[in-house]
This record gives C-alpha cells, sequence and structure tokens, in this order.
C-alpha cells in the first residue's frame, strides 16, 4: 500500500476519534435536525441485475434498486414485528385464518392511474403465483384472495400460518400493476423495460454497465416524500474500485457484499463515512459447510460434530470475515424470531474432534489421514476462497485431508442442486421465520433433486420434521417458541451441517446521509424518508 | 488489383463455411458447460421450487432437445437475428451494438496507439542497439510485458487519481453531470486515458521488442548492405529498406491483435468500470446466458475473419513478392 494512503488512513482514524461524539448514528434523525428536500444519492450497484422488475427477479441488486420503485403491504422493523406500507392497518382473525389489510387512500401508480385492492388481489393470486417460488409458498395457503371494497384485501388461508405476516416485505410480494400485466405474457410485457410500482422513486433510465437513474415521483402517497431528487444506482465491477468510489465520495452508499471484508476496517476509519451491520435482520443469513449425508463417512453423527470441533469458528469471524459476524450456535440466527441459546456447545477442540474420530475406527494412516473428501468452494468472492482453505488447514489437523474443487457460480448452483458434491459452503436468508428461511434446509420433504436451496445435503429426521410442521401452525408465538427451541436442541447435537458463521453484512454510507437504514430490510427500503444533510 | 479481388472473393466463400462451423462448435461448447441459465437465477433469487425453475426452462426454450435448439438458432441467424436474451429482456444484436462502441473506442485507439508507439520505440532502440537508449526500451518493455494488466490497471489509478487526482478511476463518463455535445466527448476522453494506457503498454511492449529484433535481423542481410554501398542515405536504408522487410512479423501480430478487439479487454473494462463488451460477455458467462455468449462468439469470429482478410491483402502491399495462396 502507498505511503500517503496509510497516512491519510491514520489521519481519519484520530480524526474519527476527536469527532467520535458529535457524529450523527448511521441512519437516524437527531432530533433538531429538520429533513431538507433535494440532492442526489449514488448507491453502488453490485452486480449488475438482468432486469429491475422486481416481480420477476428477486437477485439481491434487483430487490436494493427494486424496493425503491416497487412496495408490499408490509414492512418490518429491527425486531421483525410489521409495520405499515402500502397497508395502513391490518387484523387477524382469532382463529388465524382470516388476515385482513386495510390500504392507504390516494395511492398512485408511477403512470398516475390508482393503486387498488384489485392490484392487490392480481399481484398476490396470479402474477406472483406464476413468477415467485417464495409467494408461491405463501399465497398457495390461501383458499380465498378477494377484495370487499377499494381499500380492503382479505386473504382467507386454508389452515392457520402464523409465518403468513411475514409474507408481505416487497420482495417477498412486491405490487405489481395489474392495468399493464393482466393477461399478458409477464416475463415478455413490454411494460417490463419501464418498471412502474407506486414508490417514492420512479425509473427513468438504465444505461446497461453504468448505471440505473429513478428520479422522486411527484405524487407519492406520503406528503413532502421523498426528499431526494433522484438517485443513481452505479455499476462498479471491481471490488477495489468501489472501495476508491467510497473514499472519494463517488458514491454514497454500499451495501451487501459490496466491499469485501478485508477492506472494511480502513473504509471504516475514514472520516466520511459511517458503518452499520443493521438493517440485515430480515436477511440474517448463516453460513455452514455443507455436508453431503450420502457420502461416508459424513452419515456419521460423530463425524460431523468432530468437524464442529475441529472448525476454529472464531477465527474464521475475527480473521477471514474482519470482525464482522457472530459465531453461531444452531440453525436459527440469534438476531431472529425463535433463537433458542441453550443448545449443546461445540468450543474449538481438534483433540476432542480426533477422539470422536478414534471412537468411529478412523484411524490415521502413516501419513496422519484418517479420510479423504472434496470441498467445493462456494464461488462467491475472495472470502469464501479464503475460507475453503482455512478448513483445509483446520481439517487435516484432525486428520481429514480435503481437495479443493472450484468452479463459478453457474456450476456450482447445478452440481449442490444435483447433489453431485461431498462437502461444500452454503447460506441462505433467514425471512423472518424459521418456517419460512430455516426449515427448508433440514426437512426431509424438502429433499428435491434438482432444486438449489432445498434440502440438497439429504438429511432425514423424523422428529424434525414432525417438529418443524408443527412450529409453522402453532397458534401461538409461546408455543412456537417451545416447538422451535425442541427442534434447535435437536438439531445442534446431530450437527447435520457444520454452522460457521451468522454473517453480519457492512453497510457504508456517507456521514450526511440521514434514515437509510431503519428497518430490517435495511438497504432494500424504499427510501422516502431519507435525506442529505448540509 | 484484380489479383486481391479474386482471392478476396474466394476467401469470402471459405469464411461463410468457416464461420457456420464455428457457430455449430461454440453452440455445443456453450451448451456443455455445467449449469444453465435458469439454475443461475434460481441461485440469484435465494430460493426455487421445481415449477420455478421448469417456467425458466420452458421460456428460454431450453426443454426442447439440444439439435433443435441449434436448428432454430442457425435459422435464425441466417436471417439476421441473433435471438433475444430472456436473462435482460432484450434482442441480442440490440445488446451487443449497444456496447460495441465503448469497447471499441478504447481497444482501436491502444491498439493504434500501441502500434504507432511500438513501433517507434523498437526502431529506436534497434539504431541504437547497445547503447542507453536501447537499454531503456528493453529494459522497460521487459517490465510491460510481464507485469499482469489488471495490477498496471490498479497502479495507474492509484498514482494518477487517488495521488495526483488528475484523471477519473473508473467510469464511462461523469454520471448525472448532464455535459453535451463537446464537453460530454472531453469528458469521455478524460475517463478513456487509463484503461487505454493500461490496454496499450502490453502490446506496445510487444510491438517493440519485436520490431527491434527483427530490425537488427534484417540490418545485416545482404540486400542492406548493397543499399548502403549504393551510398543511399541512412534514412532511406532504415525507412525503405530495413523497416519495410523488419515489419512483416509485426503486421502478423497486429492481425492478431485486432482480431481480439472485440472481447479482449474484459479485464480492463472491469477495472475500470467501463460499460464495453467485454464485461457483457464475462456477465453473459457467469449468467449462462446463451444467446448473447454466441452472439459475442459470432461477432468476434467475423472479425477475425475479416481481419485476417485483411491481414492478407496488406502483406501483399507491403512485400508484393509474397504470393498469397487463395
Amino acid at each position: 500500500m502507498p505511503k500517503t494512503l496509510l497516512k491519510s488512513g491514520a489521519r481519519a482514524l484520530t480524526l474519527g476519534l476527536a469527532l467520535g461524539l458529535a457524529a450523527p448514528l448511521p441512519g437516524a434523525a437527531l432530533a433538531a435536525e429538520q429533513p431538507t428536500r433535494g440532492g442526489t444519492m449514488n448507491i453502488v450497484l453490485q452486480p449488475e441485475p438482468p432486469i429491475l422488475v422486481l416481480g420477476l427477479n428477486q437477485q439481491g441488486p434487483t430487490q436494493t434498486v427494486g424496493g425503491k420503485i416497487y412496495q408490499g403491504l408490509l414492512t418490518y422493523d429491527e425486531k421483525l414485528q410489521p409495520l405499515p406500507s402500502l397497508a395502513k392497518s391490518w387484523e387477524v382473525s382469532p382463529d388465524g385464518k382470516t388476515y385482513t389489510f386495510h390500504l392507504q387512500q390516494g395511492v398512485k401508480w408511477h403512470d398516475g392511474k390508482p393503486f387498488t385492492a384489485a392490484d392487490v388481489v392480481f399481484s398476490t393470486k396470479t402474477f406472483l403465483m406464476e413468477t415467485h417460488p417464495r409467494a408461491r409458498d405463501a399465497f398457495s395457503r390461501c383458499e380465498e384472495i378477494s377484495a370487499p371494497d377499494e381499500h380492503t384485501v382479505v386473504f382467507k388461508l386454508k389452515e392457520p400460518y402464523a409465518p403468513f405476516i411475514m409474507a408481505f416485505e416487497v420482495s417477498s410480494a412486491p405490487m405489481m400493476p395489474r392495468h399493464l400485466y393482466e393477461g399478458s405474457d409477464f416475463r415478455n410485457n413490454p411494460a417490463n423495460a419501464t418498471p412502474i410500482g407506486t414508490g417514492p422513486f420512479k425509473f427513468k433510465e438504465w444505461v446497461k454497465g453504468q448505471y440505473v437513474h429513478l428520479v422522486r415521483f411527484d405524487d407519492y402517497w406520503k406528503p413532502g416524500q421523498p426528499y431526494l431528487d433522484g438517485i443513481y444506482f452505479r455499476v462498479i465491477p471491481d471490488a477495489a474500485s468501489r472501495a476508491l468510489a467510497l473514499e472519494d465520495g463517488t458514491l454514497q452508499q454500499t451495501q451487501f457484499t459490496a466491499i469485501e471484508n478485508f477492506d472494511v476496517p480502513r473504509l471504516k476509519a475514514l472520516p466520511n463515512l459511517t458503518m452499520t451491520t443493521k438493517g440485515y435482520e430480515f436477511f440474517a443469513p448463516i453460513a455452514w459447510l455443507e455436508l453431503n449425508h450420502r457420502v461416508k463417512p459424513l452419515d456419521d453423527r460423530r463425524f460431523r460434530q468432530a468437524l464442529l470441533y475441529a472448525v476454529d469458528r472464531q477465527f474464521i469471524r475475527d480473521k477471514l470475515w474482519f470482525g464482522l459476524g457472530r459465531v453461531p450456535t444452531g440453525p436459527i440466527a440469534s438476531v431472529t424470531k425463535f433463537y433458542e441459546p441453550d443448545v449443546p456447545k461445540y468450543a474449538y477442540d481438534p483433540a476432542k474432534a480426533k477422539a470422536l474420530l478414534d471412537e468411529m475406527g478412523l484411524e490415521p494412516d502413516a501419513k496422519g489421514v484418517r479420510t479423504r473428501l472434496k470441498l467445493l468452494v462456494m464461488p462467491y468472492g475472495e472470502t469464501w476462497t479464503r475460507l475453503g482453505e482455512y478448513l483445509k488447514q483446520a481439517l487435516a489437523k484432525v486428520g481429514i485431508a480435503i481437495t479443493l474443487e472450484t468452479t463459478d457460480a453457474a456450476g456450482w448452483a447445478q452440481r449442490v442442486s444435483n447433489w453431485d458434491y461431498e462437502m461444500t459452503m452454503d447460506f441462505t436468508y433467514q425471512y423472518g421465520d424459521p418456517a419460512l428461511g430455516v426449515s427448508r434446509t433440514y426437512v426431509s420433504s424438502n429433499i428435491r433433486k434438482g432444486v438449489l436451496f432445498s434440502n440438497t445435503m439429504g438429511y432425514a429426521n423424523p422428529e424434525v420434521d414432525a417438529l418443524f410442521a408443527k412450529a409453522a401452525v402453532a397458534p401461538s408465538e409461546a408455543e412456537r417458541q417451545a416447538l422451535y427451541s425442541q427442534v434447535q436442541k435437536i438439531l445442534v447435537d446431530d450437527a447435520p451441517v457444520t454452522w460457521l458463521l451468522e454473517i453480519e453484512f457492512p453497510t457504508f454510507l456517507d456521514k450526511r446521509v440521514r434514515n437509510a437504514i431503519t428497518t430490517a430490510i435495511g438497504a432494500n427500503e424504499s427510501y422516502d424518508a431519507v435525506w442529505l444533510a448540509k | 488489383m484484380t489479383a486481391i479481388i479474386k482471392l478476396l472473393a474466394q476467401r469470402l466463400g471459405k469464411a461463410l463455411l468457416i464461420l457456420t462451423a464455428v457457430v455449430i462448435c461454440n453452440f455445443f461448447l456453450v451448451h456443455a458447460t455445467p449449469g444453465d441459465p435458469a439454475a443461475v437465477m434460481a441461485g440469484e433469487s435465494g430460493a426455487a421450487d421445481p415449477a420455478y425453475m421448469a417456467q425458466l426452462r420452458e421460456q428460454f426454450g431450453l426443454d426442447r432437445p439440444l439439435p433443435v435448439q441449434l436448428g432454430t438458432y442457425l435459422a435464425k441467424v441466417a436471417q439476421g437475428d441473433l435471438g433475444y436474451s430472456h436473462r435482460q429482456q432484450k434482442p441480442v444484436l440490440e445488446l451487443l451494438l449497444e456496447r460495441l462502441p465503448a469497447t471499441l473506442a478504447v481497444t482501436l485507439t491502444a491498439f493504434v496507439l500501441a502500434l504507432a508507439l511500438g513501433v517507434l520505440a523498437g526502431v529506436v532502440a534497434a539504431l541504437n542497439a547497445g547503447r542507453w537508449a536501447d537499454t531503456a526500451v528493453t529494459v522497460i518493455a521487459l517490465f510491460a510485458y510481464a507485469t499482469p494488466i489488471f495490477w498496471i490497471g490498479l497502479m495507474a489509478v492509484l498514482l494518477f487519481s487517488v495521488q495526483l487526482g488528475w484523471l477519473p478511476a473508473f467510469g464511462f463518463e461523469t454520471v448525472g453531470a448532464g455535459y453535451s455535445g463537446l464537453e460530454r466527448l472531453l469528458d469521455i476522453g478524460r475517463h478513456m486515458v487509463l484503461p487505454v494506457l493500461t490496454l496499450a503498454l502490453f502490446y506496445l511492449a510487444v510491438y517493440a521488442r519485436l520490431t527491434r529484433a527483427s530490425m537488427l535481423e534484417v540490418r545485416d542481410m545482404d540486400f542492406v548492405k548493397t543499399a548502403r554501398a549504393k551510398g543511399l542515405t541512412e534514412t532511406a536504408i532504415v525507412r525503405r529498406h530495413v523497416l519495410r522487410n523488419a515489419l512483416l512479423p509485426v503486421i502478423t501480430l497486429a492481425g492478431i491483435q485486432a482480431g481480439h478487439l472485440i472481447g479482449g479487454s474484459i479485464v480492463v473494462e472491469t477495472v475500470f468500470a467501463w460499460p464495453g463488451l467485454g464485461r457483457l460477455t464475462f456477465d453473459a458467462v457467469l449468467g449462462r446466458d446463451y444467446p448473447v455468449l454466441l452472439g459475442v462468439f459470432l461477432f468476434s469470429s467475423a472479425m477475425v475473419i475479416v481481419l485476417n482478410m485483411l491481414t492478407d491483402v496488406i502483406y501483399r502491399l507491403v512485400d508484393p513478392r509474397i504470393e498469397v495462396p487463395a
């Protein structure tokens, strides 16, 4: 690293300390400050998504841009409690089978047509049912979706399903305009080129390979909002250039994986930036070492437990993720609902790992190797490559010889979904409820060849199946908690995968940005209340 | 001249055959890679179910047998239709033409710059063989030749953008500045400097080394001695006799480099966030966007074929002794 960069880094650090008290918290407006109109934000877009229509594509960057154009009925606070969005209020019947939503008045689509309950019925019953796997799972549980009047929508479920209230976030169920899509081939509709939503920002221009430009929607339903004149989403494919763009002020925000972990400590120290890991509670991904249970000795619980003892997960967090994230205790992330901390613990203990392997009769040969396995490295960037290298070293210490295999994203998806691997890494979003984001990895009914993010490892435990099934439909939060606590204890003891890290993503914000990260979906929020201080 | 026209006509016939073969090979090559667009999109959206995958595959036409897909594709290409990218929801030709100007701007400029400066540096080195000018050119050329192109790019950014603040670090133009006309052109030009230099440096080094070596070889040949004995000036000897003969290998190499004008700048386009064809190609590989990939391959193979023909013609112009068989 050149000398002056180091110097400016050090200067930034002292400045940051000096200003520590005066610096505003990320996202939180100070009481004394009044929002002001005007200004344009530059937000990174990485990677460039293929299309922006959120109902058709739910890739991460599509969500970040689409979340400003489209809206859902609800959003969620950082404790994952529902907040109003296009729905101003809602009721759930005592039997847990009827959900009634009352919509905001005076909401318009970007083309000026009014948004009504008919759009909600069309979106949930027709559009998303055809195009959106997660929405299909939620709304196919409905017996009937109806609109008694222009501003009321009623969802009647076939049977109670507690996580249903989590299904209305903007990427889970974005509202699509009926007047543009009804009766058309959704995926090939010419309207897809100019996305039309109800959000605070409307689509202006997309120069492929360079930027997406959104501008203020003057007829937005919240009076006086949004405050920004517009947002540029900038495509910067190289990680070093993205870091540079934050440093020199070209970008006012980066989110998710845009910044490589090893750049985080340096950028955190810069005087013009703040960093937060809040705003990802809805996603709360857990990364794990995935084990194909069809491959010996991975079908043996003792071997899987040995893996948990053999890997120094604190090291992974501190050295590979540079202090971002938490060491997980089990399958449910500690920042989401129904997390159970009281489960069997696996501290880093190679001796214990070796004892377990001995017990299995896996004796080391002359070279100290007990068994050989292949690890398919997840092709999601530098950090995952380093993780693969670390795992190889750590497991070699207890006599498990690892051969690393590499591929690209498409090859990885193909091999994992078709069970063509021995070990790999994986992480999934939890979507605010174990029934939505966790059970899919562990229940045997979800062992489906060719489907990514299903139970690809082939783990089957009837007890776990029964508990997850019961917990999804149990009527009260307390009953659900009891069932989920039980299933977590069983899973942690069974160790079907080697949980490695509760991932935290760094969001970098220019210090002048106010109100950016306020909910559990953070950077994917509408940004109608975001403003730039002078 | 008629010989050249006849040559071109014959070559054109062959070229069409080659192009068809290339398209067919590419088609099977592209489809042989593991993973398909449906798998990629499921991976990106973080959720999938069999109905979703089946729908995507049907929409992309991937549910039909491979030979049928190939037949459809060939028929379309013959009619000048490169297909439709379902991933990006745009016709492939439109996507390619959108990106082509940005790529050509960088690669052509770099090509001309590398060729001109490279030959010049090579001549200077050869004429001063063994002296300091020669050593300087050789050492710099070796350095530029041996250093990875992305590293040169990053260091150039560190020096000219971060430290000195002279040039923009990346991008095609200043986004949101609202420039037009000449002002916009200048702005784009400023953004072009670093990518062009980075790309040019490698080839410049190659041309310089090649020209130098070739010049030194030709310099000692009998016809040069004859020219000197005739009493020609040194300039005339170098220009008309040595350089003209020494240039043949350089032209060969330039022909090869010109073939890379379309697809050869992926790394530079990535480092400098340049919105060109290279990145479109790279994204298409990662996304398994078959129609786009095939389109790019078709474009670049056509380019290689055309430039090969052009190289042959230039051979004949530079050295009329060469008989290029059709």
